[in-house]
């Protein structure tokens, strides 16, 4: 009954916040969810990679167990890892925020690989996404689409 | 019941033999990789590859010219674009002395990253960036010559079921062709245009 309330309220919120295209930071129970932005692709073949930063403002860790957007078939948080100039990547697994404290997807570390694009990423334009945290439910977002070689949102 | 066992046996042995090799394999690229920062005074990086206007070169073709080389893939959505954005950037910092420097994206995924897809991928970026692939043995021949490391790695949810790891340093080359320094991943161009800059 909680979660349903939960859910309510967080789309609630996200309507509220979602309304004006500025708005860039959304609440979902003691998460901030802010900053998203994602990489433009040419067409669909390759995928594409989404970022953001996820605020834990409670007293007790959250963990992020999935994603969902209508632009990919496959959103996953992928991670980089870089040992003597040689980086790789693979799944990071659900993404654990501890309390009072923030994860940064950003380039070079963890992102939303957007695979099987749905349709391409144009810059300028904004995709819906709705993370999915074990404690926080569904919370969505309105993700702005930088250029190809952005590498944050302050650009 | 005995030959079952045996055979069980002589799996666990292939198994440990293969386990082995991939994993001295593994570890002398790893030793050939952290060479990168040690034995690299006289290295003259060698190609011979097509770069995305179907052109073939070698490392001939841009002698006189300081290099900026980058190995990647087009189906990398994090570090390539990350990297070849800041290299665009660079090219914008430098101004006018962008004309005596040339950066080149060398694929290590030959396999998708046909001509028609890196001619594609890197005017994306900015106008003065080459794309090169090649063949397998050519792309393999490149890496080795530049002492820079890839790998195929099998996973499942990636597109054809497969990711590249790989050298994410940028490197440069002096007019010469000689191996100058390498820039490690997350180097601002900035830094990288005030180090090139002193150079030239």
């Amino acid at each position: 009954m909680s979660r349903v309330l939960f859910n309510t309220l967080s789309s609630l919120l996200f309507l509220l916040f979602a309304f004006p295209a500025t708005a860039e930071s959304v609440r979902g129970g003691d998460l901030v969810v802010e900053a998203p932005w994602a990489r433009a692709s040419i067409g669909t073949s390759r995928p594409s990679a989404a970022y953001i930063t996820i605020r834990n403002e409670g007293s007790s860790a959250d963990v992020l167990t999935g994603i969902e957007t209508e632009i990919s078939s496959m959103p996953e948080v992928h991670e980089i890892k870089t040992n003597d100039n040689v980086s790789t990547m693979s799944p990071a697994g659900p993404v654990e925020i501890p309390a009072k404290d923030a994860v940064k997807l950003a380039p070079g570390g963890l992102h939303i690989m957007l695979i099987g694009l749905q349709r391409a990423l144009v810059e300028g334009e904004r995709f819906p996404m709705t993370l999915i945290f074990e404690k926080a439910g569904r919370v969505n977002v309105s993700v702005p689409i930088y250029s190809l070689g952005a590498s944050g949102p302050e650009e | 019941m005995k030959t079952v066992r045996l055979t069980l046996w002589g799996a666990v042995v292939v198994a440990s033999a293969a386990f082995l090799w991939l994993y001295t394999s593994q570890g002398s690229n790893q030793r050939f990789v952290s060479e990168l920062s040690q034995n690299t005074d006289t290295l003259r990086p060698e190609f011979s590859l097509t770069d995305h206007q179907g052109n073939a070169v070698t490392e001939q073709t841009y002698r006189g010219k300081w290099l900026l080389v980058f190995f990647g893939f087009t189906n990398c959505p994090d570090i390539c674009p990350t990297t070849l954005g800041e290299l665009a950037q660079l090219m914008d910092l430098l101004g006018p002395d962008a004309q005596k420097t040339q950066p080149l994206f060398i694929s290590i995924d030959p396999e998708r990253d046909r001509v028609e897809t890196m001619a594609e991928y890197v005017s994306a970026f900015h106008p003065s960036i080459v794309g090169l692939t090649g063949t397998e043995t050519e792309v393999t021949a490149t890496a080795k010559s530049f002492k820079a490391f890839f790998e195929k790695l099998p996973q499942e949810t990636a597109p054809d079921g497969y990711t590249m790891g790989h050298t994410s340093a940028v490197y440069l080359i002096s007019p010469e062709g000689v191996f100058v320094r390498t820039y490690s991943y997350g180097t601002s161009p900035e830094k990288i245009a005030a180090d090139v800059q002193q150079r030239l």
